[in-house]
């Protein structure tokens, strides 16, 4: 595969100690279904990385199989060094997990939940990295000081999603993976968990994984965008390489004698030229305007839900 | 080895929160105190009745067998729930994403259903002491407490959590109930199991609820009674035989049952539980 070359050499260069995530030609197939299909990337220590796609791309898949959560049929993949699949507890103390909430630990108060849930990591403390994280202090990062005391069972939406990632850093992960961390939030809920993580990557170094199917999202808070589509990478880089990459179509529009007219074209300035040439003077509102990195997720993601894999992939082929 | 003692220490406090947890909702009181109730009021209606062919109080017969009961029903019924509910909500993934968190979670179980039977336990005895006559416990009666109780929970513990990984679906929980009724029918809880037919009290042998309720008559009821019971003796070393068979082979299955649910845990798999709660709430 030779999707965004560009991208796979800086990858390959990330010296192996570096590399927190490490993950080549992974498969998964369900009977004859290949859900993914070779998929390849890496993510440096500190970076945050968004696996973005449509439903059903295989980002799920893809993260619970980097989480020990769910076996592969094929492929490398290295997680902090070690093979999920036989990574052992002391492994998992280095690995945070952000789970989608639901009723689980209702009765249990918010201080004594994070608390106890702390104790489990203090065998797994170095002298670089204390473990846990100091509970008070951890509740304050996320701004549930006023509900330490209140029942997990009782707190508001946002204020749960605030507690699942308190749970997920307790143990001062190395890494942090976040399934869909937003699906089902309000604006204002999405504005405030936006800044918490931008908060978790400023006060530590840790290496963040999230999934979104949200470009918006993938561009506040990612360093690095890693779009996936019927199993496959169908593009890699930070938003703005992905921008300036698309070398999409761009549209044309111009009125000439009273009427309208509108061209997609691949070469707008040549066009434009050419335009000129021909009509001169003749030609009025004129308005150029390239394909952003958004118009062309969303061409490929209304592709793919139309089943039209093959086509959704080839709308990247500009920027191979 | 550290692994252990983490394991042990996280969860006993984990048993010891969550059994906290059970004394200071209404619901949980509830479901402590609604069995309580119901047994006493039983016992209340015996009080006239005698044990056939004795005349001893069979009010005061009952209430030890129900004690048995108790300790069956919470290692049974108890562990394969909490195991389906803790499934469903998520709480057995957190576990699993924590280090030594299944441990953990399995030693905060035992602690908090042992916690829970050794409450109901008291709260059914203490006013039942003074609805019935007849019952003591001397210091025989007391050593046989000691191996019987811990007998009874690792006999049935690890079945419960079988029949709890077996099941997906907190509303299927009637499927282990229904059965377990019938089973306490049969088992001569509530009237001697010597007035049943032969072949029905062969089959209420083969579960550990008639040796429960057996072994804690042979605690709390004078010894003549014995005379009653099938073979007229205690029968305690039939008792461990039945109950150490329970044990083994719920220690052999369990591990293998447990591990194998709980490698289909993931995010994805709650997420379509939850789905399906849902819809069913909608």
């Amino acid at each position: 595969m030779e999707t965004l070359t560009g991208a796979f050499v800086a990858g390959a260069e990330t010296p192996v100690e570096e590399r927190v995530l490490d993950v080549r030609d992974l498969r998964m197939r369900y009977g004859s279904n290949d859900v993914l299909d070779g998929v390849t990337f890496t993510a440096r220590r500190g970076e945050v990385l968004a696996l973005l796609g449509p439903n059903g791309a295989g980002k799920t898949t893809t993260i619970e199989i980097l989480e020990g959560f769910r076996m592969r049929s094929a492929g490398e993949v290295r997680v902090l060094g070690v093979d999920p699949a036989a990574g052992g507890e002391r492994w998992r103390a280095r690995l945070g997990v952000v789970l989608q909430s639901w009723r689980d630990h209702g009765k249990w108060r918010v201080r004594e939940l994070l608390h106890h849930l702390g104790t489990y990591y203090a065998d797994y403390s170095t002298p670089l990295i204390r473990r846990p994280w100091p509970v008070d202090d951890l509740i304050d990062v996320v701004g549930l000081t006023p509900q330490a005391g209140k029942r997990v069972g009782q707190l508001s939406g946002g204020q749960r999603r605030r507690l699942d990632v308190a749970i997920g850093i307790v143990g001062r992960p190395e890494l942090l993976f976040l399934d869909e961390p937003t699906v089902g939030f309000d604006p204002s809920a999405r504005r405030e968990f936006h800044d918490l993580v931008h908060r978790l990557t400023d006060v530590d170094d840790t290496t963040i994984l999230l999934t979104t199917h949200d470009l918006d999202e993938a561009e506040k808070l990612a360093d690095r965008i890693v779009i996936l589509a019927g199993g496959r990478i169908i593009a890699d880089g930070s938003a703005d390489e992905l921008s300036r990459r698309i070398e999409g179509e761009s549209e044309v529009r111009w009125s000439r004698d009273g009427s309208r007219y509108v061209h997609s074209a691949a070469d707008a300035t040549r066009f434009v030229r050419e335009l000129f040439l021909q009509y001169g003077d003749d030609i009025a509102d004129l308005e150029v305007r390239r394909a952003s990195l958004e118009d062309t997720y969303m061409t490929m993601v209304r592709d793919f839900e139309a089943g039209r894999g093959a086509a959704a992939a080839s709308v990247f082929e500009g920027v191979r | 080895m550290s692994s252990v003692s983490t394991a042990v220490r996280t969860g006993f406090a984990r048993g010891g929160i969550e059994l906290r947890q059970t004394l200071t909702n209404g619901l949980d009181l509830w479901t402590y105190l609604f069995p309580a109730v119901l047994l006493l009021g039983t016992i209340f209606f015996m009080r006239d009745a005698t044990v056939p062919g004795t005349d001893f109080s069979l009010g005061a017969r009952t209430l030890p067998s129900a004690f048995g009961m108790g300790l069956a029903f919470s290692g049974l019924v108890t562990v394969a729930s909490l195991l389906v509910t803790d499934r469903e909500d998520g709480t057995l993934l957190r576990a699993k994403a924590t280090p030594n968190g299944m441990s953990g979670y399995l030693v905060g179980k035992i602690v908090l259903v042992g916690g829970m039977a050794v409450i109901s336990l008291v709260i059914q005895l203490v006013p039942g002491l003074f609805l019935v006559e007849g019952l003591r416990v001397d210091a025989g009666g007391w050593l046989t407490l000691l191996w019987l109780v811990p007998l009874a929970f690792v006999a049935t513990m690890p079945i419960g959590a079988v029949l709890g990984s077996v099941l997906d679906n907190p509303r299927n929980i009637g499927l282990i109930m229904l059965p377990m009724i019938g089973l306490i029918a049969i088992s001569g809880i509530f009237y001697p199991i010597s007035s049943m037919p032969g072949w029905l009290q062969g089959v209420g042998q083969v579960f550990p609820v008639y040796w429960l309720g057996l072994g804690m008559r042979s605690v709390f009821l004078p010894d003549a009674l014995a005379a009653v019971e099938l073979g007229h003796s205690w029968r305690h070393l039939e008792m461990v035989g039945v109950l150490g068979a329970w044990a083994v082979l719920g220690l052999l299955l369990a591990p293998v049952i447990l591990r194998r649910m709980a490698r289909r845990e993931s995010g994805s798999t709650v997420a379509a539980r939850r789905e399906k709660a849902m819809q069913r709430v909608g």
